[in-house]
C-alpha cells in the first residue's frame, strides 16, 4: 500500500520498451514502404525551391539587389524602410554573408507560399464548418506547442536529412497563424453585411470572394506576417537538417563557439525579419486604408 | 382595390432549441414570459396574418423586441418560419429551394439596411452595383443604370468616394440607391432611418415618399417611431411582444386604438398633423352650401384649421381631385376630434 502512493503505479520496463519499439518498427516500416512515393509528391516544391534558390545566387547581385528594393518600395511606399533596407542588404554582402542569405530568403519565400496556399482554405472551411473548427484547433494547437525537434524526428526518418524535411518542419511551425486569423477574421465579418449579400442573392461563392475575405484580408494579412515572422525564427533549427541558409553557420557558431560569427549571422536574420515585418505590414495598412477613413 | 402583393399566414418563429414542441405550448396559450421561463424559448412572432396590398407603404411598428425584425426578414426568408406561411405574386417564399429563392431576391425584393451595411472596400458605385454585379448584369449597362440611381439619390459627385468618406445620411442613401438599383418590386426596410439625425431623417422621409410617388413599389416598412409611420404609411401594423396588436390606416389606428399598449402609443400625436379630411368625413346629406367651406380630401385638419375658426363655416364639404364633392364634415365633429 505504501509503495502504491510513493511510487506512481507505472508500466514494467519490459512493457514500456515493447510499445516504443513496436511504435518505431511500425513507422520505420511505414516509411521503407511509402517513403519514396511521399518524396516524389514533393518533388514538384523541390524543384522550385531550387530554381529560386539558384535564381537568386547566381543572377548578378546589384540586379537582385535593385530587384529586392523595389519589391520593397512597392510594398511599403515608404523611403524610409528602402533605404534602410539598401543599408542592410549592403552589410549583409559586405560581410560575407549573401549567398546565406539568398538561401534564407528562398527558403522563406517558398515557405510563406505554402502556407498562403494551404492556411487560407483551411482557414475558410473552419470558418464556414463547425465541425472543421472542433477537428482543427486542437491540431494547432499541437502544431505550435509541440517542440519542434520531436516532429523533425519522424520528418526525418520519413524524407531524410535535405530541404524537403527543413520545407515541412518550418510549414508545420509556421502555418497555425495564418489558419488561425483566416478562420478569426471570415468569423468576424459584420453580421448585418453578410445579411445585405443574402438579401441581394449572393451564392456562397460570391459571399466568400466578394464579401467575406475582402473583409477579412486586414486579419488574413496579420497572419501572414506572422507566419513570415515564425518561418525565419525556425531557419536555425532547420539548418540541423540540411536545410542551407544563416542557420547553418549560426549552428556552426554555437558548437564551436564563434562569438563574433553567430553575432554577424544572428544579425542578419534579424534585419530580414525586420525588413519583411516592415513591408507585410505597411502593405497590410494600405489595403485597408479606405476603412478608417484615412486617405485624403 | 389593388392586388394582394405579399400575404403572410398565421406567421409563428420560436427561438430556441426546440422550436416544434414549443410550438404547440404556444398554441395552447402558453405567453411569452412562460415559454422564455419554463422552456427557455424565446417567442420570436405569434400567429401574424398580415395582407400587404401591391404598390403601397406597408409600416410595421414597435419597440425594440416587439419582432418587427423579425417578421420583415421572414419576407426575403433570411430566417426561416417555424410555422405559417410567406405568399409573395401567389407564390410561396417558404417552399422555394436555394436556387429559386437566390433568384427571388434578386429579382423581386430589395432591402435597406438599419446600419446601412455597405461594403466598406467597395466604392459609392461599385456598392451600387453590388446587386446587379451578384446577377452578372452586363457592367455598362449595370454603370448605367447605378449611376441614375445615384444621381437620383443626390449623390452624384461621390461616385468613387468609399463610405467611410461619407456621413451617415449619405451612407443610408448609398443604401437606397443599392436597393433601387436592383429594380425589386418590393422594397424591405428594416428601420432604414432609425440611425439618422432627426432632420436627416425627415430628408430621407421625404426622398422615399417622392420616389414613391414616382416608382409605386411594395414598400414594408420597419420603424419605432410612430410620427415616421403616420407620415409615410398608407397603413401601420403594430406590433407587440410577437403579437399583432392592430393594423390599419393611421387615421384609424390615431381615432380607435384597440389596445391600451396602442392608445399608450398615440396618446401624445398631434392629430391635426396626421389625419385628413377623408379620413373623417360622413357621408353627404343635403348639407347647406350657404356658408360651407370647400377643402380638398387629401388636406390634414392642419391645413384648414385656421381657416374654419376665422370663417366659421356652418360645415366643410370634402372634394376629391376631380372636383366632386364627396362627403362632409361638421364643425362639431371637428373639434371631438381634436379634444380627443
Amino acid at each position: 500500500m505504501e509503495d502504491f502512493l510513493s511510487e506512481f503505479p507505472e508500466l514494467s520496463r519490459e512493457t514500456l520498451r515493447f510499445i516504443k519499439k513496436g511504435f518505431d518498427a511500425s513507422y520505420r516500416a511505414f516509411s521503407r514502404e511509402y517513403g519514396d512515393a511521399i518524396e516524389a509528391v514533393f518533388d514538384p516544391v523541390l524543384y522550385f525551391l531550387v530554381w529560386f534558390e539558384k535564381l537568386l545566387q547566381n543572377s548578378p547581385w546589384p540586379i537582385v539587389l535593385i530587384c529586392f528594393l523595389a519589391v520593397i518600395y512597392f510594398g511599403s511606399r515608404k523611403i524610409s524602410v528602402t533605404i534602410g533596407s539598401l543599408f542592410a542588404f549592403l552589410l549583409i554582402g559586405i560581410f560575407g554573408m549573401w549567398e546565406d542569405t539568398m538561401s534564407t530568403v528562398s527558403i522563406i519565400g517558398v515557405c510563406t507560399m505554402l502556407s498562403i496556399g494551404i492556411g487560407i482554405p483551411v482557414g475558410v472551411l473552419m470558418a464556414k464548418s463547425e465541425r472543421a473548427q472542433r477537428i482543427c484547433t486542437p491540431i494547432l494547437d499541437v502544431m505550435q506547442t509541440m517542440p519542434s525537434f520531436v516532429y523533425l524526428i519522424p520528418v526525418v526518418m520519413l524524407l531524410g536529412i535535405g530541404k524537403i524535411p527543413g520545407l515541412l518542419a518550418v510549414v508545420i511551425y509556421a502555418i497555425p497563424p495564418i489558419i488561425r486569423l483566416t478562420n478569426l477574421g471570415i468569423r468576424e465579418v459584420d453580421k448585418e453585411v453578410l445579411e445585405a449579400a443574402d438579401a441581394f442573392g449572393a451564392n456562397p461563392r460570391q459571399k466568400l470572394f466578394q464579401v467575406q475575405l475582402p473583409l477579412a484580408l486586414p486579419t488574413i494579412f496579420a497572419g501572414i506576417n506572422q507566419t513570415i515572422m515564425m518561418a525565419l525564427a525556425m531557419v536555425v533549427i532547420a539548418s540541423m537538417i540540411g536545410v542551407k541558409g544563416l542557420g547553418q553557420p549560426v549552428l556552426k557558431a554555437i558548437t564551436n563557439q564563434y562569438f563574433a560569427m553567430g553575432l554577424f549571422n544572428g544579425l542578419a536574420i534579424v534585419a530580414l525579419a525586420i525588413i519583411f515585418d516592415r513591408v507585410s505590414q505597411s502593405f497590410g495598412h494600405r489595403i485597408q486604408q479606405h476603412r478608417s477613413g484615412s486617405r485624403e | 382595390m389593388s392586388e394582394i402583393k405579399i400575404q403572410i399566414k398565421n406567421l409563428y418563429k420560436i427561438f430556441g432549441k426546440n422550436p416544434k414542441s414549443a410550438l404547440e405550448q404556444v398554441k395552447d396559450g402558453v405567453n411569452k414570459d412562460e415559454l422564455l421561463e419554463k422552456h427557455n424559448h424565446v417567442l420570436g412572432l405569434k400567429d401574424i396574418n398580415l395582407d400587404i396590398k401591391e404598390k403601397s407603404i406597408q409600416v410595421v411598428m414597435g419597440l425594440s423586441g416587439s419582432g418587427k425584425s423579425t417578421l420583415i426578414r421572414h419576407i426575403n426568408r433570411l430566417i426561416e418560419p417555424t410555422d405559417g406561411s410567406v405568399v409573395v405574386d401567389g407564390e410561396d417564399v417558404l417552399k422555394m429551394n436555394d436556387e429559386s429563392l437566390r433568384n427571388f431576391r434578386r429579382t423581386k425584393t430589395a432591402m435597406v439596411f438599419q446600419r446601412f451595411a455597405l461594403l466598406p472596400h467597395k466604392t459609392v458605385l461599385e456598392n451600387t452595383l453590388f446587386g446587379l454585379h451578384i446577377q452578372k448584369v452586363d457592367e455598362k449597362e449595370a454603370n448605367t443604370r447605378a449611376r441614375r440611381w445615384i444621381d437620383r439619390v443626390g449623390l452624384s459627385g461621390y461616385e468613387e468616394k468609399y463610405p467611410q468618406h461619407l456621413s451617415g445620411g449619405m451612407q443610408q442613401r448609398v443604401g437606397l440607391a443599392r436597393a433601387l438599383t436592383n429594380d425589386g418590386e418590393i422594397l424591405l426596410m428594416d428601420e432604414a432611418f432609425s440611425a439618422l439625425d432627426p432632420l436627416i431623417r425627415k430628408d430621407m422621409q421625404d426622398i422615399l415618399l417622392e420616389l414613391q410617388d414616382e416608382l409605386h413599389k411594395t414598400v414594408v416598412f420597419i420603424t419605432h417611431d410612430l410620427d415616421e409611420a403616420l407620415k409615410i404609411g398608407d397603413r401601420i401594423a403594430i406590433l407587440k411582444d410577437g403579437i399583432m396588436d392592430q393594423e390599419g390606416i393611421p387615421a384609424d389606428i390615431l381615432l380607435s386604438p384597440k389596445t391600451q399598449y396602442v392608445k399608450d402609443f398615440v396618446e401624445d400625436v398631434n392629430r391635426a398633423r396626421v389625419i385628413k379630411a377623408k379620413h373623417i368625413m360622413s357621408k353627404l346629406n343635403g348639407q347647406d352650401r350657404d356658408n360651407a367651406m370647400f377643402v380638398d380630401q387629401d388636406d390634414f385638419i392642419d391645413r384648414f384649421i385656421d381657416k374654419v375658426i376665422s370663417d366659421k363655416p356652418s360645415c366643410l364639404i370634402v372634394k376629391n381631385k376631380n372636383n366632386d364633392e364627396i362627403g362632409y364634415l361638421s364643425t362639431k365633429r371637428l373639434s371631438e376630434i381634436l379634444k380627443r
